[in-house]
């Protein structure tokens, strides 16, 4: 892919959002008195905030892009991440989630661990926390730096260091609020920016109608478009419906997964088990400015997130459909290659023989290191022969015929085709946008967990216990006495809390080399987060439901959930891959037609693993609290909570069914 | 706390809907994308968009939420 050349109106938008977001944090820097306030916000966000922020600590780059691909890879159908996943899990934890975590007054998810269960659990799920936070900082990172790479030009290293500089200026200034406050600047950034390219891309291909017409066509043969195998066929609805094609069976739909899996699996273990349970989006509705805000910033967020589908996932549609319309002149992008590696291609289509394709064919392909479609090669060849092609002309048809798609690369490849000079530097700062703010939103998650959960946890439980200790006197006479150190004070853990953040900022740093230099590093790390978040539904549901679960049953379960997927993933593979980091290392006992499918199996097994242990340890032993601690922490222990005095119409409950209510009827819509 | 992010959010989609509007009007065959002046349309969008949230932001100032 050639680099794109930026011109100075780009540069300009660049480097004005840069300037904006390190001033918030500058303006902010004078409100900052104490832990609370950098940490937490101090709950004194307007509901609109929150609700902006939750939605966008979740949208990184990562979604943007990844989405798209999607798209591309099967079709509609991907919004069942937003309809059947995550707006759902958004409204359970907006009605029946939220009067916990905010009501306990815990000033993070492991926090109201500790105070629902024990130190324990606390202890588990925050170091499991951290570390998550931590890669998924650093693969956003080592992804930009990639991107500013491949794109622009820019030196790997310098990109990562000098992205990462302008994170921590912001965040290290003004904490949390600073996050918050470009997170809801992005949002805004990431509609503005992608809307007209969203636009462009139906208007090119002929509006909706016409491309799903395309995609119709393109459904009965996709690998005609390299989008499976030969020989696979669909139903024509296969991109353009999100239920008929599921419903059908997983042979019917380009995802691999049957209904049970995608509403079990998906639907509730994997969305819910995120959006309630994962503190990165928990810790915005946190800081909300009273009860009401806070439960209703899910559902702020929700609003956005049911209609994101035709934002980010359209493009990967209109991708498809550009690439079955010949006179387009585009394609999927294929994987990206070096200009060396097209430099040899070139000249095995110039030595090649007309008279033999298959060699030439070969010869191509080998000189590529991937797939080609034997057609297209050969008639560039006869072409050649024919008239003496330019070098570029060849790369372009080679570049054409190459037989892989590169999934990932199609948003950008939709940017550099539709936006002139000016909207270009839009939606590529509104790229970066995402990708700073994921790495802002991961830190300041892990800045709080690790300043209270971990730090501040340990000095009071271990070190600044009271301990026996002997006094020796002058005259040579001793005491026994109890010690007991003072808690520091709390300008000590506001200065962790700044400590932290540089610490955070450079361990991000080193997840990114690390996922640069390992391909499989992404892979590893989504099965691990897979592996951790699988069983955490289970245990907060019991907990937050059921007073008689006991500590130790959610430890030993939660512990048992990731016994549960490690062993899941061990006996099972997806069709297509070889035993090893995808599962089935140890014996193929069952076999799953999809990666995707193979996900949601072990999600659902987990979850069941987990709530089975929770349950059955929690009968076996005594809760070590009383019904008095437990009270506003346990759905039974807890008044409930009364919105008479609030309008009807900015009721939780009212609004969580309204929004219900809309899904539905998308769901609806593309049947 | 403290700041309105409607304020930061106002002035940059405004300063930045000025700039494209600007490059759209006067280097209009450098703006085009199917046809459509995009840098101009959408400019003039962005700085709707900034100039509502500005208003939203003095708004805010002359009456401030209750404590």
């Amino acid at each position: 892919m050639q680099p794109i050349q930026l011109q100075w109106i780009d540069y300009t938008i660049l480097i004005a959002y840069v300037a904006f977001v390190i001033g918030i944090g500058w303006t902010l820097a004078r409100y900052m008195k104490t832990s609370s306030d950098f940490l937490t916000s101090a709950r004194s966000i307007p509901t609109w905030v929150t609700g902006l922020a939750f939605i966008s600590a979740n949208l990184g780059a990562l979604e943007l892009v990844g989405m798209a691909a999607s798209g591309a890879k099967y079709g509609i159908a991907t919004a069942h991440f937003y309809w059947v996943g995550a707006i759902p899990a958004m409204i359970f934890l907006a009605v029946f989630m939220m009067p916990f975590y905010y009501g306990s007054k815990a000033r993070s998810v492991p926090e109201y661990l500790k105070m629902r269960f024990d130190e324990r659990v606390r202890a588990l799920n925050s170091i499991a926390f951290a570390i998550m936070t931590i890669f998924a900082s650093g693969i956003s990172m080592n992804a930009l730096a990639k991107l500013l790479n491949q794109l622009l030009g820019w030196d790997y290293n310098v990109a990562l260091w000098v992205c990462s500089g302008v994170v921590l200026l912001y965040v290290l200034k003004g904490g949390l609020t600073s996050a918050i406050y470009t997170e809801v600047l992005q949002f805004f950034m990431i509609v503005l920016g992608f809307a007209p390219v969203v636009y462009l891309g139906l208007k090119d291909v002929g509006g909706w109608g016409a491309m799903n017409h395309q995609l119709q066509t393109v459904a009965v043969t996709p690998s005609a478009l390299y989008l499976k195998d030969a020989g696979i066929t669909y139903a024509p609805d296969a991109w353009t419906s999100a239920w008929r094609p599921v419903l059908a069976g997983s042979e019917h739909n380009p995802m691999g997964v049957d209904w049970f899996a995608m509403i079990f699996g998906l639907g509730f273990v994997l969305s819910f088990g995120y959006w309630c349970t994962n503190f990165l989006v928990v810790q915005r509705a946190m800081a909300a400015k009273n009860m009401t805000a806070a439960r209703n910033t899910p559902l702020v967020a929700a609003v956005p997130k049911m209609f994101f589908p035709f934002l980010v996932i359209v493009p990967g549609m209109i991708a498809v459909a550009l690439t079955a319309m010949p006179d387009k002149n585009y394609r999927i992008p294929p994987p990206i290659l070096s200009e060396a590696t097209y430099a040899k291609a070139v000249d095995a289509v110039k030595n090649a023989n007309p008279a033999d394709p298959a060699a030439a064919v070969k010869a191509v392909g080998d000189a590529l290191g991937k797939k080609v479609a034997p057609d297209k090669i050969a008639s560039l060849v006869a072409a050649n022969a024919a008239s003496k092609l330019s070098d570029t002309q060849i790369k372009q048809g080679i570049y054409n015929g190459i037989a892989e798609n590169y999934y990932d690369g199609v948003i950008l490849s939709l940017v550099k085709k539709y936006c002139p000079p000016g909207l270009l530097g839009l939606a590529l700062t509104a790229l970066l946008a995402s990708f700073m703010s994921g790495m802002a939103g991961n830190v300041t998650a892990f800045n709080t967990v690790f300043t209270y959960d971990l730090y501040q946890s340990v000095r009071r439980n271990w070190l600044d216990k009271a301990r026996p200790s002997t006094i020796t006197y002058k005259d040579g006479k001793t005491e026994d006495v109890i010690v007991t150190p003072k808690d520091p004070a709390d300008s000590h853990y506001f200065w962790m809390g700044k400590f932290i953040t540089v610490v955070g900022i450079v361990l991000s740093i080193g997840a990114a080399y690390f996922a640069s230099k390992y391909d499989n590093a992404m892979d590893i790390i989504q099965l691990v987060f897979g592996f951790v978040n699988a069983p955490l539904f289970a245990t907060f549901l019991l907990g937050m439901f059921w007073k008689r679960t006991t500590g130790t049953g959610a430890f030993y379960g939660l512990f048992a959930g990731i016994g549960g997927s490690t062993i899941f993933h061990a006996l099972t593979i997806a069709h297509g891959n070889m035993p090893g980091i995808k599962g089935g290392y140890v014996h193929v006992v069952q076999e799953f037609p999809s990666e995707m499918a193979q996900n949601f199996w072990l999600a659902a097994f987990a979850f069941l693993v987990c709530f089975a242990f929770t349950l059955v340890i929690s009968l076996a032993t005594k809760s070590m609290k009383t019904d008095a601690e437990l009270k506003g922490l346990v759905y039974s222990l807890t008044p409930k909570i009364v919105d008479n005095n609030i309008p009807i119409y900015q009721r939780p409950a009212v609004v969580g069914v309204v929004l219900l209510i809309v899904c539905v009827i998308l769901n609806f819509i593309f049947w | 706390m403290g700041l309105d992010i409607r304020w930061p959010i106002g002035l940059m989609f405004t300063l930045i809907g000025v700039l494209l509007t600007a490059f759209g009007a006067v280097k209009k065959s450098d703006s085009m994308s199917l046809d459509i002046n995009i840098n101009l349309v959408w400019g003039v969008v962005l700085l709707i968009f900034g100039v509502l949230m500005l208003f939203g932001a003095i708004s805010g100032k002359k009456n401030p939420p209750s404590a």
